[in-house]
């Protein structure tokens, strides 16, 4: 492969015209260019222990013309279903448009929740929107306008992967929309700005010119060779600069293993008897284990964004501990919608029969919800994650 | 040392392993039988005298529960949530080249997909003559064959740029597994469809909620990627990928793509998020380099390290490492114990294959005196790994991926190793 990162060095220079340089270079893949030349390397004897062919390299298997005939034919509906990439030259878009105004009502819904209001981010989740000039700081902020080289890449990723655990939900115009409101958030159109397949490849990105093909086949490779490695009284002395302990960041691996590893390990379950009897007394009603088991694999697709549990903290939705009889939006520490803070205002309770409305279809019963979740089909499914909910009393 | 050292606390294991703490004292190494005789021997055991469990008890098979602290394990600071995350495989608990399915590394995007195999198909799209859809029984009938590679994400040692940060060769070199793939080789699958003359690029695109997608060019594609329905022999694991999974060899993890749906041939790249957004070098100009692909020849000592501190006291150690290079074979690895001033040739063991992990060994006579433990790789092209202030004098510190810098280790008298950097 080095001869194929050397098709590409020379390239790199003129970082300028990276825009058409991926395409241009895709044509050249059938120019044999020499590999590049290295240090002569000096094979030590010491390593010679394994020298001897470990493996038989197999014979490079060919099929005959036309091939084995094995597959069918992709019919175009298969195609057109899968097939939803979009690239920097606009193809693969679809016929659609969306404005800034349009695009802020559904990232609201939809976005904000984990990707803040404006695109600044909660905890972790990564940050949409402004680092304009950061890049070449301690802490560059790499965003859609301070980063991203090219606005097909936001289409393209929003349809395929977003709203996060509700992947190709949106509708084209939507998408559209959602990406002319991140132009907006990161002071790239006016707020009157509609996004169209049409005038799609007029926007410029600001950064697009700072990308460059690795390059390292030219600025790295040259320089870290092995010939003339040094061995012997490489430096006068050695000082410590730097010691991992003093940010002190790193998991408590082994007292959490062992805790962990000794309760899934117990031969019996009676050997830790006071883990399996505390978890049943938090259960308020005497609860059917196999609904609960249920209700935990249900609860996968919430786990995303809610915790349950000892030690659950808020994260993109609140603790779900104690919820059943509790008061709806009253979660300390989480910031609700208008609608949750509403009915906390008006002391409704979290009842079964509220719950179960919720989970069927959240955003009925609770309209205005930023939970992006479509809403549990089965009614079982439903019973199950109640159950399960039910289990983590305060 | 100084004061405030909090790496990791005396353990249980730790001390089952038998005097850590008082290591130092004990002379010439051997364990110090008491005068009366040690209970191991003179006790009949149970599991000498009493039987065991009959076949069947485990009829898939787990390792010793006195093992079950060998465990992947995350660094939850790291990112947002489980969901879209990694974690780790216990290289120091790890010996010869092979990962255990079950501790290879995990890295997901929108979590493990669960692909029905029955409703498993693989669609080849684009600049081909003939559009196909394949079952995983139509991939099993294509010649097959069998690989060991590396499988390294590009952001392994990626906290480590501004400097030490975790204690322990799991965290900062944990990213990487090594396993024996059973596939079809790419090229067998374009030939089948029929690659048009300006087929130039591929988009590969998993199955899972984040879409997962990569451009990779022709070249690579038709040299030695494999589209993988095996590793170390038996089916893939769920969050390797199952039932089907890419394998880009010695190129970084994240085009390994999991869970494959779709290969569309085209004549440019897509540029998708994580070739722009993510997975392109940041350096110190402000510039960034992107497809930066290969991995660059890399190693690591897992034993001693801040995970597995000597237990032992002066005299006999080993010291044991892995090396790799996507650009071939490691037929070298010198290793340092005072911080660089000498180096010595250490010992591989096992296969050296390409684009896999190596096993190298050093075998000392430790003086009980703290050392400062450096391993530098050098791959079959003449490539040496360079340190970590080299790699900085070049990209800076912003660039997040592909830090293959040399990793210190510093052993005190105890045999407690912590991570640091050195002049």
């Amino acid at each position: 492969m080095s001869k194929f990162l050397k098709i590409f060095a020379p390239a790199s220079a003129g970082a300028a015209s990276v825009l058409t340089m991926a395409y241009f270079l895709a044509d050249q893949f059938v120019v044999d260019i020499p590999a590049p030349v290295r240090g002569a390397f000096i094979h030590p004897a010491q390593a010679q222990e394994t020298a001897t062919p470990a493996v038989i390299e197999p014979t490079p298997v060919s099929l005959p013309q036309g091939g084995l005939g094995l597959g069918r034919a992709a019919m175009p509906m298969e195609i057109a279903a899968w097939d939803i990439d979009v690239r920097p030259d606009g193809q693969g878009l679809p016929v659609g448009s969306g404005d800034v105004f349009t695009g802020e009502e559904i990232y609201i819904e939809k976005c904000s929740v984990c990707h803040g209001d404006f695109g600044e981010a909660r905890g972790r989740w990564p940050q949409l929107a402004g680092g304009q000039g950061t890049l070449e700081h301690d802490d560059p902020v790499k965003t859609i306008g301070s980063y991203w080289p090219y606005l097909s890449t936001v289409y393209d990723y929003v349809y395929r992967a977003m709203p996060f655990g509700e992947a190709q939900s949106l509708e084209p115009d939507e998408v559209y929309a959602i990406t002319a409101y991140l132009l907006y958030l990161n002071d790239l159109v006016d707020d009157d700005f509609e996004l169209s397949n049409a005038n799609f490849l007029e926007v410029d990105m600001p950064n697009a010119d700072n990308f460059f093909m690795d390059d390292r086949a030219e600025t790295e490779l040259p320089i870290f060779v092995s010939a003339d490695i040094c061995m012997e009284n490489c430096k006068d002395s050695v000082e410590i600069t730097m010691h991992a302990s003093v940010i002190d960041v790193t998991p408590d691996t082994e007292e959490t293993a062992i805790q962990a590893a000794v309760i899934e390990t117990a031969p019996e379950p009676a050997a830790e008897p006071e883990t399996a009897v505390a978890e049943a007394a938090e259960a308020p009603h005497a609860a059917d284990p196999a609904l609960i088991a249920a209700g935990e694999a249900a609860f996968r697709q919430c786990q995303a964004c809610h915790q349950v549990g000892d030690g659950a903290v808020n994260r993109t939705g609140p603790v779900l501990n104690g919820m059943l009889g509790r008061t709806i939006g009253s979660v300390d520490g989480f910031r609700y919608s208008n609608v949750f803070a509403d009915a906390a205002g008006a002391g409704e309770i979290w009842t079964e029969e509220r719950l179960s409305a919720f989970l069927a279809n959240p955003r009925q019963a609770m309209s205005g919800t930023r939970m992006s979740f479509r809403g549990v089909r089965d009614d079982d499914e439903i019973a199950a994650l109640i159950a399960y909910l039910e289990s983590f009393a305060d | 040392m100084i004061d405030q050292f909090k790496g990791m606390k005396p353990s249980r294991r730790n001390f089952l392993r038998g005097a850590a703490a008082s290591g130092a004292a004990i002379v010439g190494g051997a364990t110090a039988a008491r005068a009366e005789g040690e209970p191991a021997i003179l006790e009949k055991k149970p599991w000498s005298q009493f039987l065991g469990a009959g076949v069947d008890e485990a009829p898939y098979g787990m390792p010793s529960k006195f093992e079950a602290h060998v465990r992947r394990q995350n660094v939850p600071w790291l990112t947002a949530d489980p969901v879209s995350s990694i974690n780790f495989t216990p290289l120091h608990e790890l010996d010869g080249i092979i990962t255990p399915n079950g501790l290879c590394f995990e890295r997901h995007h929108s979590g493990v997909a669960e692909v029905d195999p029955a409703e498993y198909r693989l669609m080849i799209n684009g600049l081909v003559d003939r559009p196909l859809v394949f079952t995983l029984q139509d991939l099993m009938r294509f010649p097959r064959e069998n690989h060991v590679y590396f499988l390294e994400c590009a952001a392994n040692t990626g906290m480590e740029w501004a400097g030490s940060q975790l204690n322990g060769c799991q965290f900062t070199h944990g990213m990487i597994h090594n396993v024996m793939y059973t596939g079809v080789p790419l090229r067998l699958l374009l030939a089948e469809a029929g690659v048009k003359t300006n087929g130039k690029w591929l988009l590969t695109e998993g199955a899972d909620a984040s879409g997962m997608t990569r451009s990779i060019p022709m070249e690579k594609a038709l040299d030695d990627c494999l589209v993988a329905f095996k590793m170390n022999g038996e089916a893939l694991r769920p969050e390797q990928g199952y039932p089907v999974r890419l394998v880009v060899p010695g190129w970084e993890g994240n085009m390994w793509v999991k869970w494959l749906r779709r290969i569309e041939v085209g004549d440019e790249p897509w540029h998708h998020r994580e070739e722009t957004s993510k997975y392109t070098d940041l350096l110190a100009n402000g510039q960034a380099r992107r497809f930066t692909w290969e991995m660059d020849a890399k190693s690591v000592i897992t034993s001693p390290s801040p995970q597995m501190p000597i237990s032992h006291g002066p005299g006999p150690l080993t010291i044991s490492g892995v090396a790799w290079s996507g650009r071939g074979t490691i037929p070298r690895v010198d290793v340092t114990t005072d911080g660089g001033i000498n180096w010595q040739q250490a010992r591989i063991s096992g296969p050296s294959l390409d684009k896999s992990m190596h096993r190298f060994y050093l075998d000392i006579q430790w003086d009980g005196k703290p050392m400062l433990l450096q391993s530098r790789a050098h791959d079959s092209t003449g490539y040496v790994q360079p340190t970590k202030d080299q790699l900085r004098t070049v990209r800076g510190e912003n660039s997040i991926y592909h830090n293959n810098g040399i990793q210190t280790w510093a052993v005190d008298e105890q045999g407690v190793a912590e991570n640091v950097e050195i002049s």
